[in-house]
């Protein structure tokens, strides 16, 4: 007997508990969160750093505090959770409305549920060292930040003593400090690009404060050690990101941290034939948060990676309340607007990599709609304008933009449809030096 | 001093497969492996191909053995329940004037007893392979053209050796070998393990009637140690990049290029879970430990494997990439015979592609060497088949349902990517031969070998490892020896003693 659900939420996390939370205040009751792990919380659980929640409860908090505010909503609303389940399967039914989900656990073995809305929730995977391709040899003692990260926070046991790290990426950060604060040597900190690709405020208080070396256009080009590692090759890049020859230097160490860049995890929505942004990884969505399959929403870091988790919570906040009111319609349309309909495509260019949403229904849209987006560079000093239709809408100086730091912008929907509903919406970068 | 009827050295794919051969025969048969674990040198690290038998030379124990082989592996796989399937082969032809090498191979082919063989032309393979390059103008189709797994190849050989009555001492190097007045007497080197209980290194002399040398990339070193006409192998390292089963279906034969001087060349080929594999380079090296990938390497198997298929999907899909070195003897064939001035002393040498194909056959044929040496009865009591560890991935619901009814276990995903639950760990741990490293539970059940590399699984497989082999977890370690994960506890916790593999689970 198949269990019927009107909304199941895939992932316990951050995004998760926020969209159950939401869609449960929402008036959905009828709600089910699915969390792989034993406990809900998602990766906040290792993060014993504190820096969250500065914009949603205006305090510092530690990551398990921050996951804890939402775990006790979902504990005093009530809001159904299964943990320790992992969801197997994800399809449509054959007439397209009903999503099958098979979830597989100890205790219930296999279980079938049809859900009427589905919110993707399930988070992000690290780049690793194969998906990196670094050669040299295959020794133990090569971690993603995060598993090191788990083993010093969780299991209470260090991976290694003398550490290089590569990529600049938030988690990298963080380890750095962590694995100094608990008696590791970090050597340095190697980054391909030219700028990092974590948040300012991490190289200051992770790697400035300590005196750990941050290497920008530098990578490592060889792995050494036959069982454990013994050392790594780093060179400098040009600005092709291809090593230099004779810049090779050879750096004793017994672990590599990779913080290479996070992935969202995908290959569930795959399954349902949610279409995915080459960009981001992650699914297209329109200002519902609504991907390609009616029905089906997306957010958190399976929809695109966030650098901070109040963003998650928001976004995620957003998805429970649509995915609320889908169910509360009643009407079952395409998510990319019905025949009739005629949705406003986002474009971005200029340096602006892309953006979520992707897609806006201009009757669907709320007086203010949240659009975040990421540059691929650093810009100082420049314009960010958007227009509908080649009209200029709004021209917001910024003084500097990274990569690593994802931006947003509001957009009033009275000022998008002013003149009619336009059929693109541009994003771009200004008034860059030289121009 | 410990004796033995049998004594094999190297636990690769074919010592495992002449022990299991023995393991027919009242034989007391002992295998020394210095690595952890089965399938630590050369087996792990190749094509995984069951090559049809077009390529070597008519005549050579190469050719011999690998039509032999290759009608094997159907049956084998089916008895010893490992990944095989018989996807076909295509040895693809870029250029009108090399049709006369083309044709040459399929007259070797159909000389060596290869069935089924044909020639097609460049619309003909892009019908059957649409990714085929636009250049292939003809290709040599080899309908019995398998993939195979190694890893459980190996695995099984060795699971059903053990069930049969073969002894196997791992972490155990043979240093020297010395011909006694009858047999030989082996001095090895025993390194501290999960497995031996050892606490520091020790020592062992074995006496030995029959030698049995599998010991791959180094075999030519034990031959020298007992005979006077001297071998020699040099290492040829191949660097592969394995891609996401996202492209594993982007070709479903094996395609190979015109073979060259070196050997097959770069394949790309589906993999018998359905990755996509592009490899071999073919570069010959002095030190045969050393199996480290190079940029050079792995930016010439992308550049070569691009050649054979239209837009290689290696762009952002390459998930791992390795290298492996392949034993080649100067004389370019196989040596599988007694040492002509070392009687009991029986060489497996030189066993290069197609090794993997052919070390079944080779298992039989060496076996029937050692019934002519010392005559053993057959045992009664065989056990002939073996069940492989159930695959969670790979069962349809139903089937899950019957795993889960029968363990848990079967129910709790330990590896995401490629869903691998904690019952198949236990399994792989609790087998005959069983699983003591992370990479060794990797071979058997493939944690941690999908698209995150064990990223999120490492901590709970270590865990696992240690609660089912009773140790802390500070010993467990990737692939033996000094290749522990962890380096103990943060500053604040140094001076707890703490036991057991503490877990948070």
């Amino acid at each position: 007997m198949n269990k019927h659900v009107s909304i199941l939420v895939i992932g316990g996390g951050p995004a998760g508990l926020a969209a159950g939370v939401s869609a449960y205040k929402a008036g959905i009751k009828d709600v089910l969160i699915i969390e792989r792990d034993v406990r809900l919380g998602g990766i906040l659980n290792q993060c014993i750093h504190n820096g969250f929640g500065l914009h949603t409860f205006k305090e510092e908090l530690t990551g398990p505090e921050y996951a804890a505010r939402y775990i006790s909503q979902v504990e005093e609303l009530g809001v159904p959770y299964r943990l320790a389940t992992i969801v197997t399967d994800l399809q449509l039914s054959d007439d397209g409305h009903t999503k099958i989900v098979t979830t597989m656990d100890e205790q219930g073995g296999l279980t079938v549920y049809e859900a009427d809305a589905v919110i993707l929730a399930m988070g992000c995977r690290e780049r690793a060292r194969g998906a990196l391709n670094i050669p040299g040899e295959r020794p133990a003692g090569i971690y993603t930040a995060g598993t090191a990260q788990y083993f010093v926070n969780l299991e209470g046991r260090m991976p290694g003593r003398e550490v290089v790290i590569l990529g600049s990426g938030d988690i990298g950060l963080i380890m750095a400090r962590r694995m100094t604060l608990e008696g590791a040597h970090v050597k340095l900190v190697a980054e391909l690009q030219p700028y990092s690709g974590g948040l300012k405020r991490n190289i200051v208080q992770c790697l400035d404060d300590y005196g750990i070396p941050l290497m920008l256009s530098h990578t490592v080009v060889k792995i050494h050690g036959d069982k454990r590692l013994t050392g790594v090759t780093i060179a400098e890049v040009d600005d092709k990101l291809s090593p230099i020859p004779g810049s090779e230097k050879f750096y004793e160490c017994d672990t590599l941290l990779l913080s290479c860049g996070l992935l969202p995890e995908n290959e569930l929505s795959g399954q349902l034939g949610v279409n995915l942004s080459p960009v981001t990884f992650g699914a297209v969505v329109n200002e519902s948060l609504e991907t390609s399959v009616p029905g089906v929403f997306s957010c958190g870091n399976v929809l695109h990676v966030h650098d901070l988790v109040d963003y998650v919570s928001e976004e995620a906040t957003a998805a429970g309340k649509h995915a609320a009111e889908y169910i509360q319609s009643g009407i079952v349309e395409s998510a990319e607007g019905g025949s009739d309909e005629k949705v406003t495509r986002v474009i971005t260019d200029g340096g602006v990599r892309y953006s979520v949403p992707s897609l806006l229904r201009a009757d669907h849209m709320a007086d203010l709609t949240t659009i975040r987006f990421r540059v691929g560079a650093v810009y100082k000093d420049v314009d960010v304008v958007t227009y509908a239709d080649g009209r200029e809408l709004a021209r917001l100086h910024k003084r500097v933009m990274a990569p690593g730091e994802m931006e947003q912008l509001i957009l009033r929907k009275s000022d998008l449809i002013s003149e009619g509903v336009p059929s693109e919406y541009r994003i771009t970068i200004e008034n860059k030096a030289g121009q | 001093m410990l004796k033995k009827q049998v004594v094999i050295v190297g636990a690769g794919v074919t010592g495992t497969c002449i022990a299991r051969e023995l393991s027919r025969r009242q034989l007391d048969v002992l295998i020394i492996e210095r690595a952890s674990d089965v399938c630590e040198g050369t087996s792990k690290a190749n094509s995984g191909i069951a090559h049809s038998g077009y390529d070597a030379k008519p005549g050579t124990l190469k050719a011999r053995f690998n039509i032999e082989g290759s009608r094997l592996m159907p049956q084998l796989a089916k008895e010893l329940d490992f990944p095989y399937r018989n996807n076909g082969s295509l040895v693809l032809c870029f250029d009108e004037a090399d049709m006369g090498a083309l044709n040459e191979l399929l007259e070797r082919g159909r000389t060596n007893g290869v069935e089924g063989l044909k020639i097609l032309s460049g619309d003909e393979v892009r019908g059957m392979e649409p990714n085929v390059s636009d250049e292939v103008v003809a290709a040599l189709y080899a309908p019995t053209g398998g993939v195979v797994d190694p890893f459980l190849l190996t695995v099984a050989m060795a699971e059903n050796a053990a069930v049969n009555g073969v002894e196997f001492s791992f972490d155990t190097e043979v240093t020297g070998i010395e011909k006694s007045s009858e047999g030989y007497i082996l001095s090895c080197e025993q390194y501290p393990s999960i497995r031996n209980g050892l606490d520091s290194p020790g020592s062992l002399q074995i006496h030995a009637d029959i030698v049995i040398n599998a010991a791959g990339v180094h075999a030519d070193r034990f031959h020298n140690m007992v005979s006077d006409r001297k071998i020699h192998l040099t290492p040829r390292k191949g660097e592969y990049c394995l891609l996401d089963k996202k492209v594993g279906g982007y070709v479903s034969a094996t395609l190979f290029q015109l073979p060259t001087a070196k050997g097959k060349g770069v394949l790309v080929t589906p993999t018998v879970h359905g990755n996509l594999m592009v490899g071999p380079t073919a570069v010959d090296v002095e030190d045969p430990d050393k199996t480290d990938t190079s940029a050079d390497g792995l930016n010439a198997v992308i550049a070569t494997g691009s050649k054979s298929v239209k837009n290689l999907p290696s762009k952002g899909n390459i998930i791992t990439s390795f290298a492996g070195l392949r034993a080649h003897e100067d004389g370019g064939d196989f040596i599988i015979e007694e040492v002509s001035d070392a009687p009991g002393f029986i060489d497996v040498a030189g066993i290069e592609s197609p090794g993997l194909t052919v070390a079944p056959a080779i298992g039989r044929y060496v076996s029937e060497l050692v019934d002519g040496m010392c005559h053993p009865q057959m045992k009664a009591d065989f056990t002939a088949t073996r069940q492989g560890i159930p695959s969670v991935a790979l069962a349809d619901t139903g089937e899950r349902r019957r795993l889960i009814e029968q363990n848990p276990l079967y129910a709790k995903v330990i590896c995401r990517c490629e869903l691998v639950t904690e019952g198949e760990i236990v399994d792989a741990i609790r087998r005959p031969v069983g699983a003591v490293t992370l990479d060794g539970i990797k071979r058997r059940v493939r944690a941690g070998m999908g698209r995150c590399q064990a990223g999120f699984c490492t901590p709970k497989q270590v865990n696992i490892l240690a609660r089912e082999l009773g140790v802390d977890i500070s010993q467990i370690t990737k692939k033996g020896g000094s290749s522990g994960l962890l380096t103990g506890y943060p500053k604040d916790e140094k001076d707890i003693t703490r036991k057991g593999g503490a877990s948070h689970e």
